[in-house]
């Protein structure tokens, strides 16, 4: 019996997005990374193309993370203690782009500092080859001191500096913009919030071939539904042609799924929620595989298995 | 695809006799369109357009059941795309297969073992719903394995025998519950559709292409089934993604009869996809029964919490009752902590600090259902609201201290509340619900 397969006519398209630069381009990746350009729902080939698989990142630190579950630890071993190893080990394992994350304060607990975010810097530019994000503590005044000067250390490098949010974007977009980087533009799992401050961003003269919106993750059992939505509703608008949602999405589910209980404690959990390790690995896997199908571009993990996991998916659903 | 009032109205009798008790019958096909009035109230209908009407108001993917000896499972009835768009209703339905082929005591260790799981998620229990029994070929050793399963389980089970005599005998050890049988092909339709019919149970179809497919249930609609599953033989994360899509398209946006049935997947069988995140994948986009190879519940809780949170309904965050919350039974010395009225938010800090021993006062505030952060921006959990909440449940009455602790999220609002909470020690707590035991044991002195 003949079928007609319903097909959706779509006007608008995903914006392609590039992060790295190479020698030729005025960096020094050994790569590029390019994200977006879906002219239809996320892999729904039938309809439309996809021509640039999700990328997918892994986070590293600057110095070891205090609060990380000792699982994440064993699974990077001494990597954690320099992030030059780390990335090395984060390209190894078979990344696309090296996420790191700047500590506000340094071993010694006095505030992190420009002179040490750029030597960090250097540190993972110098060790591996793969396009990388630098993103700060998340506290404003520590943030703009620290990317800033990551951002100089790293001109001409294209990469994704941040995390831009409402109440500070300014000093961050501009230091992207002196130094040809691209931005994070992350928001409270909301459509109007996130277009918002994309128009906000773009006011101020920063190219939207150069920002990414982060909606916001919520891991899964904690609100991965309100984040998941709102990327649908995201992605549905961009196809629609809604021009400020046209930016790749990026998400976080690594640092998400790791915060949580489920994942975090190992002893006295009830008995149904299985081994710890597994249950764990699960809990970042499943959050991040969810937002796959919600139409993530960029994908934020930190467990070298969930990166092998993920690869497995994404490989398959853009398989010819 | 429904109709609209005027499209009804063509189908009545149009005499305006108001006996449906509506004063016209324009009137009440608005109500019919509205589904606040039914059709039977109209006793002039015509027997053709009663057949219309009854046909236009199928629901586009048809409601399966099936039972067991305790629990039911209806999938199906589905009217949208996107959860956002409405929600999704029927849960897809988690099952475990087990073969015949192993030894009856090993069959019933395992089907006794998955039985038992039971998981807590923000107060909901969370099951594996049924099992789905496989024969190799025997008839008797189908019947003997579905016994063996039924004595250790009351849940609903699938029976997954293509051979016409083997899937009888399976339906005979399965009398007086409501199984799905698994699956009618092109090639053995009829005498399928004949058991099935015989033992009224649902019947699934499988087969390969969605032509093929849409095809074979024409067939088995033709010969009077009207339960019906669709298998569409899925090998991977794309191929179920297109086929899974276009089924739920044709049946919700074209009203594409032959294809308005629930689907059921088998995620882990092809052995080459990652069981659990293919699984994951099935409960996101549009499976209703969904047969797994392994049980581990690691894996199955994970399953269970997402097939949760995709089916919560949008417009309808889970909420808890705002209050004053007692736990582990606290006196007057115990500490007060603040939080929102988002289930989950309760949930994760009440088990936190149940956990931890501590006695406490747990003040939820109206945050209209709303996480911390999310409720903070939203400017539903802000400092009138906290000290609103403390003054009217009562606090000060309860505890001899005057120390307020707030979530770490919300550390900037702990200036403002000093004024609007005068007398009050504020303390910021952790950001995370699964630091508070830490917290209360380095912070407060008991």
């Amino acid at each position: 019996m003949a079928i007609e397969i319903p097909k959706e006519k779509w006007s608008g398209t995903v914006r392609a997005v590039t992060l790295g630069a190479t020698r030729d381009q005025g960096g020094t990746r050994a790569r590029t990374l390019t994200v977006g350009g879906e002219t239809a729902l996320p892999y729904h080939a039938f309809e439309g193309t996809a021509p640039h698989p999700p990328g997918l990142a892994i986070e590293v630190h600057d110095r070891k993370p205090g609060e990380w579950s000792p699982l994440l630890l064993q699974a990077w071993g001494p990597a954690v203690d320099d992030p030059g190893v780390w990335a090395k080990a984060a390209e190894a394992a078979g990344a696309d782009l090296i996420y790191l994350t700047l500590s506000a304060t340094l071993p010694d607990g006095k505030a992190n500092t420009a002179t040490n975010a750029r030597a960090v810097v250097r540190k993972v530019l110098d060790s591996a080859g793969l396009p990388v994000a630098v993103v700060g503590p998340g506290q404003a005044e520590i943030d703009n001191e620290l990317i800033v000067a990551a951002a100089e250390e790293g001109k001409g490098e294209r990469l994704l500096i941040g995390i831009c949010e409402e109440k500070n974007y300014r000093t961050i977009v501009a230091a992207a913009l002196a130094n040809d980087h691209l931005v994070q533009s992350k928001t409270p799992m909301d459509v109007n919030l996130s277009k918002q401050l994309v128009i906000l961003i773009h006011d101020m003269g920063m190219p939207l071939e150069r920002i990414l919106i982060d909606p916001t993750t919520g891991a899964l059992g904690y609100g991965i539904e309100y984040g998941y939505s709102v990327m649908e509703r995201l992605r549905l608008a961009a196809l629609q042609g809604d021009s400020m949602t046209q930016q790749p999405l990026i998400v976080t589910p690594g640092e998400e799924g790791w915060k949580v209980k489920e994942a975090k404690v190992g002893e006295g959990v009830p008995a149904a929620w299985g081994d710890w390790n597994r249950r764990a690995l699960e809990w970042e896997a499943l959050t991040a595989n969810a937002l796959v199908y919600a139409g993530a571009d960029v994908i934020v993990l930190r467990h070298p298995d969930t990166l092998r996991r993920l690869r497995g998916v994404v490989d398959a659903l853009i398989a010819a | 695809m429904a109709l609209t009032g005027l499209e009804i109205y063509k189908l009545l009798p149009q005499t305006n006799c108001k006996e449906c008790s509506f004063p016209t019958c324009l009137a009440f096909a608005m109500k019919l369109a509205a589904k606040q009035a039914e059709l039977k109230a109209c006793p002039y209908v015509s027997e053709e357009s009663k057949a219309k009407l009854e046909a236009a108001s199928a629901p586009p993917i048809r409601l399966v059941e099936i039972a067991g000896e305790e629990g039911k499972l209806a999938v199906g009835n589905e009217t949208v795309m996107f959860r956002h768009e409405k929600t999704f209703y029927h849960r897809p339905g988690l099952f475990l297969r087990l073969k015949d082929s192993l030894p009856l005591e090993d069959l019933k260790k395992q089907a006794a073992a998955a039985d038992a799981y039971k998981a807590d998620y923000v107060g909901i229990p969370l099951t594996l719903d049924g099992f789905a029994v496989e024969a190799a070929g025997d008839p008797a050793a189908f019947a003997a394995a579905v016994k063996a399963v039924r004595s250790v389980s009351k849940k609903p089970l699938i029976l997954l025998a293509s051979a016409p005599e083997t899937a009888k005998a399976g339906l005979e050890a399965a009398q007086g519950v409501r199984p799905l049988l698994h699956a009618a092909n092109p090639g053995n339709w009829q005498a399928m559709a004949e058991v099935a019919k015989a033992a009224k149970v649902p019947l699934a179809a499988r087969a390969d292409t969605l032509e093929e497919l849409a095809a074979l249930t024409q067939s088995l609609t033709q010969a009077g089934l009207e339960d019906l599953v669709l298998d569409p033989g899925v090998t991977g994360p794309r191929d179920s993604l297109e086929k899974l899509t276009i089924v739920r398209r044709l049946a919700i946006k074209k009203n594409f009869r032959p294809l308005g049935f629930p689907i059921i997947t088998f995620p882990g069988a092809s052995g080459k996809a990652d069981e659990v995140l293919m699984a994951a994948e099935h409960i996101a986009k549009y499976a209703g029964f969904i047969v797994l190879e392994s049980f581990d519940p690691a894996s199955l809780y994970g399953l269970l919490v997402l097939r949760q949170n995709i089916y919560t309904d949008p417009q309808k965050p889970i909420q808890v009752q705002p209050g004053l919350y007692e736990i582990n039974n606290p006196k007057d010395s115990s500490p007060v902590m603040v939080t929102t009225n988002f289930s989950i938010t309760y949930f994760a800090i009440a088990n936190e600090v149940e956990g931890s021993g501590w006695p406490a006062w747990l003040v939820v505030t109206d945050a209209e259902g709303m996480s911390v952060l999310t409720a903070w921006a939203a400017g539903k959990f802000d400092s009138e609201r906290i000290a609103k909440a403390v003054k009217s449940f009562g606090v000060e009455g309860k505890v001899a201290h005057r120390k307020v602790i707030i979530p770490g999220h919300v550390a900037v609002l702990s200036g403002e509340l000093e004024g609007d909470l005068a007398g009050w020690t504020i303390m910021v707590g952790p950001r995370e619900a699964v630091d508070i035991g830490a917290f209360l044991k380095a912070m407060w002195a008991n």
